[in-house]
């Protein structure tokens, strides 16, 4: 009997809400499309942010077995301490790492290079029965073992750059997944530690150790190896690195994510508009329904169910066009994550089937939550109540007062919302607080919208005739529809305006602190891929060779070291301050002057630290931070807090002299050189060239470094734009939609007009009026309400997620492009609707009831 | 010169790969201030002759002449210009535009016809009509009685040559209807409009000067009383 009368209800369903989907196609097919362009992009953005984020932890695991513990030291863990380890008499197991970075000149690319070790790790080496190292070769032909990736043979001579010089070595093997007994293979090459060792000029130090303990044990390995290592080592579960890589990605994909969701809420307001629209249209339906017996529940069920199709609909969408769309987003991604973050190459892009249900999870849960009010409001339909649209309409007109002051209550909360702190480094509050603005625009779009037709409609009379009156008149007469349209786009433009703001504000106080921070006259450094854990190095006889040229002033000597702090990744770096504070000035936020802060590191143990350090882990003048260096935990007194935009993990600076007691590795990351005033640049980096020839360096004069770094940001923030494109082609998409609907349900007047003697022309003209002032209303609305959310993204999203000090700048001209382009899109947007309407046969509509 | 003339006009629609006759072999003249009511049941063509006769529709076969013009010879844009200066409608169910005033409503043909100042002949239809107090309210504020009123100014804006009301009294109690009748013979007799009233109601046509019987597309008779203009 249920299932009999579940059918029942399914046909009815069916015959009512279905067949009528099915009828209007192409308004099914483009609210559909729109719910799924909004998905894809959510997808998009997880999957290519997983890839990106995914890669360097795919090739480091690879190699890590059964590992439970790592054993990390900053500068590198001498080889006497594993020597000590392996004599504890437990049944543990003991790996040696040695890490860092090789360019194989054949493809360009840079891959992590792996030493282990070729004689004790056998475990490392089952299956791999090609290559196995011959004891009396391992001197002579340097053999090491590489991925597919780097297309070569076994047997082949090849060349790496590795630091500051070329190295050859013989491919002994190709690495396969199962022989490393992981699931993949990332890009990387394999070779003896000791090999390792001696080519990244770090003889006798060890990048990482893994211990692997018996499973079944519950002794505490992990004390008893502590006991046992420098007091500067650490000893943590395997992988931590990769969490803290993992959780200092956090924000920059939490930021990514909420950008792809505003597509995603454009889609939502378009299917509430074709669920209010299917509701408007039914109401007598629905009233002759009701008085047969049908429901309240029923018939909220039908429109929910209609919202259920568009969300199923648009996630399969979603999730082809995510995937696609993510190996374009990976690429940016991938940029900015190893720009900002760390070295990774983007791993494979895969579907699983939390993605699937993500997908399904945005897009129904979005379409259905945007369709139940609509469809409760066809609920309360009292059978007796056929309710004309008319009269819906009205409603909406006669309530825009009180929705006004909700409006305004709302955006009142957002803003207190704004003052709250985040939480674990994740500002939720702020992001309340913009959904809260974009909440309260959307309730003061009725009144808006018809102060705006007020305004223009004489204007419109006066230039454009009595069809554009006319049409602008239709819109706040169709208010119910104008403004749920109006506030999607409105709310693409926004987020459009805001991130414009954002974007600009960053670009110009990245270039302005570029200005004061890069003062050098050229910059020496090996080849490397910002993000690099252990970035190249090279000798500081480069350095003094630089330094005897007769056009040199000096040379800044410069090397960093990544290092854990408060659980997450940091860089610690040795400047020269000496010659820094002769020749350049860094901008401070906490703190004494340039000058005095460099004379304070010189000369006492005290560092100053990035804005974003200070941020992540509150840390400001006067305090002390402890550093896992020389002994184990040095003191170092925070001198001042400096301007910082080159990266999200923050820095911690010393002065050379003074962190060489403890790091006493002198070679160098970089160098800058300062030329004596007067001398020719050009000139001065052609002798410098030739002083160090020879050397895989890199000699960039000063405004190239300027020029990469531009470049740089400029790609990092490709794929915010790239996200508010689509949303706003999603909002043109449900506008073209949203007018298509008004046009056939104003057929009616169509007609009239043409019979009281409107032409085609003054028919287009209406609707193209009406595509104008939708454009027209959604720029002004999304214009103020983008301004202040961009407040809220450069004050306090930006501040609390990257701890980033922006100054405001208003990249008026960009803005003005961007709003012309919505404008124009809005109009191209209405040429459809418009020949559609200028076609309707005026007898067909004119006698319709 | 005759304001409309139908010769051996007939117009079909194709129904199912079909032909259905909607008007056969219709031939009338309609001269200069005659007060025309149409009759015949539901179906039986009245409003295709009304959009014949409004420049709505071209016939499938014959002529169709308003003011002398064949409407066979016109294209849309020349249509529209007919409509615009030649014709004027009032609708069963009033039509007004629902965002526009009263006298927005009677100003609008005027202006889609670029009339300069339309202003003074609005309100002065207005005025004719029985409105003129009314003239800011908007349509949802108007009753039945009212928004007919407002569209038969509406319709004489352009002092049309011919005024075709379809079923003018058909969504309108008796006795509104009998003074919107009465505002249609005003018009007819005051300002020279010709009129076609297409109707259900015998009550109302018998008032007219002259009566056209249609039956299945046909037209069955032509009664006049000899009392038109």
């Amino acid at each position: 009997m249920t299932v009999e009368r579940t059918r029942t209800y399914g046909r009815l369903l069916y015959r009512l809400i279905g067949r009528p989907m099915l009828r209007e196609p192409v308004r099914t097919a483009l609210t559909a499309l729109c719910v799924g362009i909004g998905v894809a992009v959510v997808v998009a953005i997880d999957l290519a942010g997983e890839a990106s984020a995914g890669s360097f932890r795919s090739s480091m695991e690879s190699l890590q077995g059964t590992a439970t513990f790592e054993i990390n030291q900053v500068g590198g863990i001498p080889d006497p301490v594993f020597g000590e380890l392996s004599r504890i008499r437990e049944p543990l197991r003991f790996v040696a790492r040695v890490e860092g970075y090789a360019a194989y000149p054949g493809s360009g690319e840079r891959l992590p290079l792996f030493g282990v070790d070729v004689i004790g790790d056998e475990a490392l080496w089952e299956g791999l029965e090609e290559g196995l190292p011959d004891l009396d070769s391992l001197a002579a032909t340097r053999p090491v073992w590489v991925s597919e990736s780097v297309r070569a043979a076994v047997g082949d001579r090849i060349e790496l750059a590795v630091n500051d010089g070329f190295e050859e070595f013989t491919v002994a093997g190709i690495l396969q997944a199962s022989s490393l007994q992981a699931e993949s293979v990332g890009p990387m090459i394999l070779m003896d530690i000791a090999l390792a060792q001696q080519i990244l000029g770090r003889p006798g130090i060890l990048d990482r150790i893994y211990v692997d303990v018996p499973a079944d044990s519950d002794r505490d390995w992990e004390s008893l190896i502590r006991d046992r290592l420098p007091s500067a080592a650490t000893i943590d579960p395997v992988g931590v690195q990769s969490r803290q890589n993992r959780k200092l990605l956090r924000s920059f994909r939490w930021n990514l994510r909420i950008l792809s969701y505003i597509a995603l809420i454009v889609g939502a307001f378009l299917v509430y508009n074709t669920v209010s629209v299917s509701v408007v249209r039914r109401r007598p339906m629905i009233g002759v329904a009701r008085s047969l017996g049908m429901s309240s529940r029923m018939v909220r069920v039908g429109f929910v169910a209609e919202g259920f199709a568009f969300g199923v609909a648009g996630a399969a969408i979603g999730l082809v066009l995510g995937k696609a769309l993510a190996f374009g987003a990976v690429q940016l991604i991938g940029q900015t994550v190893q720009s900002l973050y760390v070295s990774s190459a983007p791993s494979e892009i895969a579907i699983r089937p939390w993605t699937v249900l993500a997908a399904l999870c945005s897009g129904v849960g979005v379409s259905v939550a945007s369709a139940w009010w609509p469809a409760s409001d066809a609920a309360a339909v009292p059978p007796t109540d056929a309710m004309a649209r008319a009269r819906f309409d009205y409603r909406v007109q006669v309530g825009r007062g009180s929705w006004a002051i909700r409006g305004l209550a709302c955006a009142a909360i957002s803003i207190g919302l704004c003052f709250l702190p985040a939480w674990d480094r994740v500002p939720y509050a702020a992001y309340v607080a913009a959904l809260g603005l974009v909440a309260s625009a959307t309730m003061l779009v009725p009144h808006v919208s018809v102060a705006t037709v007020r305004l223009v409609s004489r204007p419109l009379l006066g230039v454009f005739g009595v069809a554009a009156m006319l049409g602008a008149r239709t819109l706040s007469g169709a208010l119910a529809r104008t403004a749920v349209i109006v506030a999607a786009l409105a709310t693409a433009t926004a987020m459009m305006v805001s991130v414009a703001i954002m974007v600009g504000s960053m670009r110009d106080t990245l270039l302005i602190w570029i200005d004061s921070q890069l003062q050098a006259d050229l910059y020496v450094q090996p080849e490397r891929t910002p993000g690099e854990r252990n970035p190249p190095t090279m000798g500081e006889d480069v350095a003094r060779a630089i330094e005897s040229l007769p056009n040199v002033e000096a040379v800044d000597r410069f090397r960093s070291y990544t290092i854990s702090y408060g659980g997450l990744p940091a860089t610690l770096a040795l400047a020269d301050f000496r010659v820094f504070r002769r020749r350049s000035a860094m901008k401070m936020v906490e703190g004494p002057g340039s000058g005095d802060v460099a004379d304070q590191l010189i000369s006492t143990q005290s560092v100053i630290v990035s804005e974003s350090f200070s941020s992540k882990h509150n840390i400001h003048v006067g305090d002390v931070v402890s550093l896992p260096i020389g002994d184990g935990a040095e003191d170092f007194e925070v001198a001042g807090v400096y301007f910082d935009y080159s990266s999200e993990r923050g820095y911690i600076i010393g002065d050379r002299g003074v962190l060489l007691r403890y790091l006493p590795d002198p070679r160098l990351n970089g160098c800058g050189v300062y030329l004596v005033p007067g001398a020719d640049v050009d000139a001065s980096r052609l002798e410098v060239t030739r002083a160090i020839a020879g050397r895989t360096l890199q000699v960039a004069r000063n405004r190239e470094l300027r020029a990469n770094a531009t470049r740089v940001f400029d790609r990092t923030f490709a794929i915010t734009y790239a996200l508010e494109a689509v949303a706003i082609i999603v909002a043109i998409l449900g506008m073209a939609g949203a007018l298509l609907t008004l046009v056939i349900d104003r057929r009616a007047e169509l007609g009239v007009l043409r019979a009281l003697g409107g032409s085609k022309g003054q028919v287009r003209r209406l609707v193209l009026t009406q595509a104008g002032m939708l454009g027209l209303m959604s720029n002004l609305i999304g214009l103020v309400l983008g301004c202040a959310l961009s407040v809220i993204l450069v004050k306090v999203i930006n501040k609390q997620s990257f701890g980033w000090t922006i100054q405001f700048h208003w990249p008026v001209g960009f803005v003005l492009l961007a709003i012309a382009g919505i404008f124009l899109a809005s109009l191209v947007a209405g040429v459809y609707p418009a020949r559609i309407a200028a076609s309707h046969d005026p007898n067909q509509v004119l006698h319709e009831a | 010169m005759s304001v409309l003339c139908f010769r051996n006009a007939s117009k079909s629609y194709a129904l199912l790969e079909q032909s259905v006759a909607a008007l056969s072999d219709i031939s009338v003249v309609i001269e200069k201030g005659e007060f025309v009511a149409l009759v015949g049941r539901s179906g039986c063509g009245k409003t295709t002759f009304l959009n014949l006769a409004g420049a709505m529709d071209l016939p499938s076969s014959g002529e169709v002449l308003i003011d002398g013009l064949s409407t066979r010879e016109l294209d849309d844009a020349q249509m529209t210009i007919v409509r615009r200066e030649r014709i004027g409608f009032v609708f069963q169910f009033f039509r007004l535009f629902p965002t526009l005033s009263t006298l927005e409503n009677v100003e609008l043909p005027l202006q889609l016809g670029g009339f300069p100042n339309p202003r003074p002949r609005a309100r002065e239809l207005l005025d004719l009509v029985g409105m003129a107090t009314l003239e800011d309210r908007m349509p949802h504020q108007l009753s039945g009685g009212q928004m007919q009123r407002v569209a038969i100014a509406r319709a004489l804006g352009p002092s049309p040559s011919l005024l075709l009301a379809d079923e003018p009294m058909g969504n309108l109690d008796s006795e509104t209807a009998a003074t919107i009748m009465d505002l249609f013979h005003v018009v007819n007799s005051d300002l020279g409009a010709t009129i076609i009233m297409a109707t259900h109601s015998m009550d109302n046509a018998v008032e007219a000067g002259r009566i056209l019987s249609l039956r299945d597309g046909r037209l069955v008779a032509d009664e006049s009383k000899g009392s038109g203009a």
